[in-house]
């Protein structure tokens, strides 16, 4: 089996007064898609930004690549990991190619400048996520959908191993949900490993091989989507009933 | 971006340009060939002319420098507290340096002594802000700015205070150093030199500042040591601000409005708009200081009032245009 690309041993996560995991060990290694399933408040973002090394864990340890994440530089660690936000402000004028721009901070030194293939690479990112011809035109012109494709590919240019996501299918509509929840994929069956906070639990059993249940006491469900997923843990999960369907040879799972 | 690239020499011409004509204005006409025996050759003429010209030089590169110290300061607050609508007044530190200063002047006392406790508020007022605002160890942007403008209202009271008891032929000084006046005329170097050395360290940081503007964490997922970036934009820009409040007063709107001029023609790229907002920012200073001091000669108008009047009308328009090519 591959070494992990992002692992944490007995890690502990809490934000105020609320326990989101201990002793948690994870292992997302190469060639895997996580999703992270949980009610409102249950602490997706923040076990995201914990992983992500933004804010220190209470408890345990975080390896990236089996360095210790809080060895590392911010900058170093940007060169391997990365992280879609759940929402990016734009308080100041920029063009939708500068933003995209962006995700090639990491690994350019102090003194250089955006090259000619930099720019290139932007606009194929800014093409696979259906945003050619918007090169030039503003943030704050983009519908949220727009922007939400913008953040990705923000990403894709970082173009980091491992991707962590804070729901990245909001604001979209269902052909670029699925369109984003493929590119990924893709990246996945490239060498990539993905962690994402998605609320359809249907994409988590489309697109997601592993699932992590945050129960919003501490108490995490990981491992196996297709082992971990039925009514009865999901019913309990968001405290409201559940039923699975099966439509086409698929499972599908709707609130009853 | 290539397009953008051009500016930054345009605005050096223009910077040249607006210096030139502060040398040629005023009461006493200049020609050319004396402004370049002047400003060539050896001071060892002690004509008139070159007399005048030596006070109308250290006049304008004093407006220059200030205006560029404003304008670098106000781009670096905007990015520090992620505000448009931040400008380098908007945390209090030209507020501790009018009081000193006030103060100062109601102890009758001036020059060094002026410019010292100047300084010395604003350092103070810098402290205290940052002080209130990192609390306990928490220090983010929303918080600074309402740590900041609550005691800029504090500090505003002190200024009224001061105001109201003091005797009334202090009043005049006082009114025209909180309108921002440069006919004391100090040496420029210290505010060149600081505005120079403000270029050097916040220009590298540039691509971090393209980053930092889209918020602490989309910076810290990019690499970017947030909380060491910021710590840095704060002293700079306090530092700056404070240069320009001693060497002026306080001078409005160049801080708010050149940066924002700039982002509007283009310059986004922080690397290009810093350089660019110091050029535009000293050259709208040294145009408005040479229009206070000709228009209602021998009467002098504080320059706070002609910068208001050239950028108001000139921000409106590139907003309107801006909004209309959308």
């Amino acid at each position: 089996m591959n070494p992990p690309l992002l692992e944490s041993h007995n890690l502990g996560v809490r934000i105020g007064g609320l326990q989101i995991c201990r002793d948690a060990n994870f292992e997302f290694r190469a060639g895997e898609c996580w999703g992270i399933l949980g009610i409102n408040g249950a602490g997706k973002t923040t076990l995201l930004h914990t992983l992500a090394g933004l804010r220190p864990p209470e408890s345990g340890q975080i390896y990236l690549n089996g360095n210790p994440l809080q060895h590392m530089s911010r900058r170093s660690i940007a060169r391997q990991l990365g992280l879609m936000l759940q929402d990016t402000p734009d308080p100041f004028p920029a063009t939708v190619l500068d933003t995209a721009l962006i995700g090639r901070h990491p690994h350019l030194s102090r003194w250089q400048w955006e090259s000619a293939r930099d720019i290139e690479r932007a606009q194929a990112v800014l093409g696979q996520v259906h945003l050619q011809g918007f090169e030039q035109r503003q943030v704050n012109t983009l519908s949220g959908g727009e922007r939400r494709r913008l953040a990705l590919a923000t990403l894709l240019v970082q173009s980091p191993t491992m991707l962590l996501l804070d729901e990245p299918t909001n604001h979209l509509d269902l052909h670029h949900q699925h369109q984003l929840l493929t590119l990924l994929r893709d990246r996945v069956h490239n060498g990539a490993s993905i962690v994402m906070v998605l609320h359809d639990i249907n994409h988590v059993v489309r697109y997601c091989d592993h699932v992590i249940l945050l129960c919003g006491d501490g108490e995490i469900i990981q491992g196996l989507q297709s082992e971990i997923l039925n009514a009865e843990v999901l019913s309990r999960l968001y405290r409201h009933p559940v039923i699975e369907v099966e439509l086409q040879q698929q499972r599908f799972f709707t609130s009853a | 971006m290539n397009q953008a690239r051009l500016y930054l020499p345009l605005l050096f011409v223009l910077a040249i340009c607006s210096l030139i004509l502060a040398l040629l204005s005023g009461s006493v006409a200049i020609r050319w060939s004396e402004l370049w025996t002047a400003l060539g050759g050896p001071q060892t003429d002690l004509s008139t002319q070159s007399l005048i010209l030596e006070l109308r030089l250290t006049r304008a590169l004093s407006a220059f420098a200030t205006g560029g110290l404003l304008s670098l300061a106000g781009a670096l607050m905007q990015v520090l507290v992620r505000n448009p609508l931040a400008d380098p007044y908007v945390l209090g530190i030209s507020g501790g340096a009018a009081v000193a200063a006030l103060l100062a002047m109601l102890l009758g006392l001036g020059g060094v002594w002026l410019t010292g406790s100047a300084f010395g508020g604003a350092l103070f007022a810098m402290a205290l802000v940052f002080g209130l605002a990192r609390g306990r160890g928490s220090w983010t942007p929303t918080r600074l700015l309402l740590t900041g403008v609550v005691l800029a209202a504090g500090w505003g009271a002190l200024i009224s205070f001061i105001l109201a008891i003091s005797p009334d032929s202090n009043m005049r000084g006082m009114l025209f150093w909180l309108m921002g006046d440069l006919s004391y005329a100090h040496s420029p170097i210290p505010a060149l030199s600081m505005l120079l050395l403000g270029l050097l360290v916040s220009w590298p940081l540039g691509r971090d500042l393209n980053v930092l503007i889209r918020g602490e964490l989309q910076a810290g997922a990019l690499g970017i040591d947030s909380s060491r970036v910021q710590t840095i934009l704060f002293l700079l820009a306090s530092l700056l601000t404070a240069t320009a409040v001693v060497q002026a007063g306080s001078i409005g709107f160049v801080g708010l409005v050149i940066p924002h001029i700039m982002r509007l023609i283009g310059l986004t790229d922080h690397r290009l708009l810093l350089p660019a907002a110091a050029l535009a920012g000293g050259s709208l200073l040294v145009l408005a200081d040479t229009l206070a001091r000709t228009i209602l000669a021998p009467q002098q108008l504080p320059v706070g009032i002609i910068t208001a009047l050239l950028g108001v009308p000139l921000f409106l328009y590139l907003l309107r245009r801006e909004v209309s090519s959308r």
